[in-house]
């Protein structure tokens, strides 16, 4: 090992290496540098003990601080902020929301953001719902109903799920399952048709009749109205959960499908749920 | 003796400092690992995976959902008012590899059980603009092939090796418990004995076939549902 020297151009030290007669330089980091980096040294000692950085469990520092808690202070200062409002949210109806102005407008904005996080996955950033059996909210078709107490009902239970006995629940069905022939079911699907004057093939759709006022009628109404409280639809519109052509219909009278909506009592604010309410209510179709 | 000159020239003193140097910050990091059990706090509710939700957990990992969807609520209140309750780490502890993600291209998924209806999940995993037309997540259609799941009691057992409490009767049976869940008119009383809040179901709409989409729609809907936040705090929940 050479001896550490002073390189006269530069007048730094250099390392004290040789290598085949090269020299390499010990130039010293920026003084700013290294007082930085001992300081956030120091910083991270002082951390240590004020906050919580030991990995055991219930470690905490001498400043008793946790992210739970942290949080925990945050939520309930905004949930106080609120609160005066979402109490009146709360005990005031859906209708009572809806005719006063100032409850309104909270109740549209809220509504607004609650239903973007938690309905328009499945209604539509809109409301306008998505073919597959997602349906519209803004039109005036309602399957279980579009007055203020039935969307709540709708929203608080959901509709055919597991986990809430409210729920709204029907069955339609499967009637390829040994119920109806294969020519039946096209006779039938004819008779559909023609409720909206569409059927191509009177003399199927003459005989569907009276296979639907025996099968069908009963839930979907003589007249293929629908009812409400059954969550049959209205079959005489041009509004189809699951498509509007023919075998679209064969298929859904052979093989139905039923929609599943959650039950939000549990997740939400009744609050919440009012709010969502009378923004449903306001998309175009409440009644 | 310490000079760089000293050292420099004396391989075993070299050997000797190198290895103190670097065990130091080994123990650092090693040794917290023996003792993380204690750190997760447990909680009621959470249990090991099923059969049918591993095997949907295993589609998850393989076609990279990660990447694009976290699973880990934060602690923030912009967080909390979108995805509810933060997440704990008790969620996640039978998670080989966890799925918490740091990339969210996606929304968080850790709370999605539920949420949507099984007929939405396979529509939207079919084909996500069907149902959400801003969304841009590739389709899956692919998904709707049968599930082959002959060697599921072995990832089962592979599991148990790294700490999930899967007894030998739930890996003796978890062929039958897969294809229990995947069809709602089998007789489940075994399987829900073995596991709680479990959810049967023709996941995909069709329980003649076990297909991936049965599995990974089976996994999405019991993503964060086993501890019941609706009812209690997770503070009135721990154990121990």
């Amino acid at each position: 090992m050479a001896q550490v020297e002073k390189d006269s151009l530069t007048g730094t030290d250099t390392t004290g290496h040789e290598w085949d007669g090269l020299k390499e330089l010990n130039t010293p980091l920026p003084k700013w540098w290294l007082y930085v980096f001992f300081a956030c040294i120091a910083f991270s000692a002082v951390w240590v003990v004020l906050y919580p950085a030991i990995p055991l469990q219930g470690a905490t520092g001498t400043t008793g601080w946790t992210a739970r808690g942290a949080i925990g202070g945050i939520v309930e200062a905004e949930r106080a902020r609120q609160e005066p409002m979402l109490a009146r949210l709360r005990s005031a109806t859906p209708a009572a929301i809806a005719a006063n102005p100032e409850l309104r407008a909270f109740a549209l904005a809220g509504g607004r953001g609650a239903f973007a996080i938690n309905c328009a996955g499945c209604h539509g950033a809109g409301g306008q719902g998505a073919q597959g059996g997602f349906p519209s909210l803004a039109d005036d078709e309602w399957i279980w109903g579009g007055s203020m107490e039935a969307i709540q009902a709708t929203i608080q239970h959901g509709i055919r799920n597991a986990e809430d006995d409210a729920a709204r629940t029907s069955m339609m069905p499967r009637f390829a399952d040994g119920v109806l022939t294969p020519v039946q079911i096209n006779d039938v699907a004819e008779h559909v048709l023609s409720l909206a004057n569409r059927s191509t093939d009177a003399a199927a759709a003459g005989r569907g009749a009276t296979v639907f006022a025996e099968n069908c009628a009963a839930c979907h109404g003589e007249q293929g109205r629908g009812n409400r409280d059954l969550g049959a639809p209205n079959l005489t519109d041009q509004i189809w959960l699951y498509g509007s052509d023919k075998a679209s219909l064969v298929r859904n009278i052979g093989y139905p499908r039923a929609g599943v909506m959650p039950a939000w009592a549990g997740r939400l604010d009744p609050a919440t749920v009012n709010m969502l309410t009378v923004y449903v209510h306001a998309l175009g179709g409440g009644e | 003796m310490f000079k760089h000159s000293t050292i420099e020239k004396n391989l075993i003193l070299m050997g000797v400092l190198i290895l103190i140097t670097v065990s130091i910050g080994g123990l650092a990091q090693i040794v917290p690992l023996f003792v993380v059990e204690t750190t997760i706090e447990r909680v009621q509710g959470v249990r090991p995976y099923t059969p049918l939700e591993l095997a949907g957990r295993n589609i998850y990992v393989r076609e990279g959902c990660y990447n694009c969807h976290s699973q880990q609520v934060r602690p923030f209140r912009d967080e909390l008012e979108r995805y509810g309750h933060y997440s704990l780490a008790a969620e996640s502890m039978y998670d080989h590899p966890f799925q918490w993600g740091s990339k969210r291209t996606g929304p968080d998924v850790a709370r999605v059980g539920g949420r949507y209806s099984d007929d939405w999940h396979a529509q939207h995993l079919r084909s996500p603009r069907a149902v959400v037309p801003e969304s841009i997540m590739p389709a899956y259609s692919f998904l709707d092939r049968p599930l082959a799941y002959a060697d599921i009691s072995s990832h089962l057992r592979a599991l148990r090796t790294t700490g999930v409490p899967y007894t030998d009767e739930m890996i003796a049976n978890a062929r039958a418990d897969l294809e229990a869940q995947a069809n709602p008119e089998a007789d489940a009383t075994a399987f829900a004995a073995r596991y709680a809040n479990a959810r049967q179901g023709a996941f995909d709409g069709n329980a003649a076939v076990v297909t991936e989409m049965d599995a990974l729609v089976a996994y999405l809907q019991m993503l964060g549902t086993l501890v019941r936040f609706r009812d209690v705090t997770p503070e009135q929940l721990r154990q121990q």
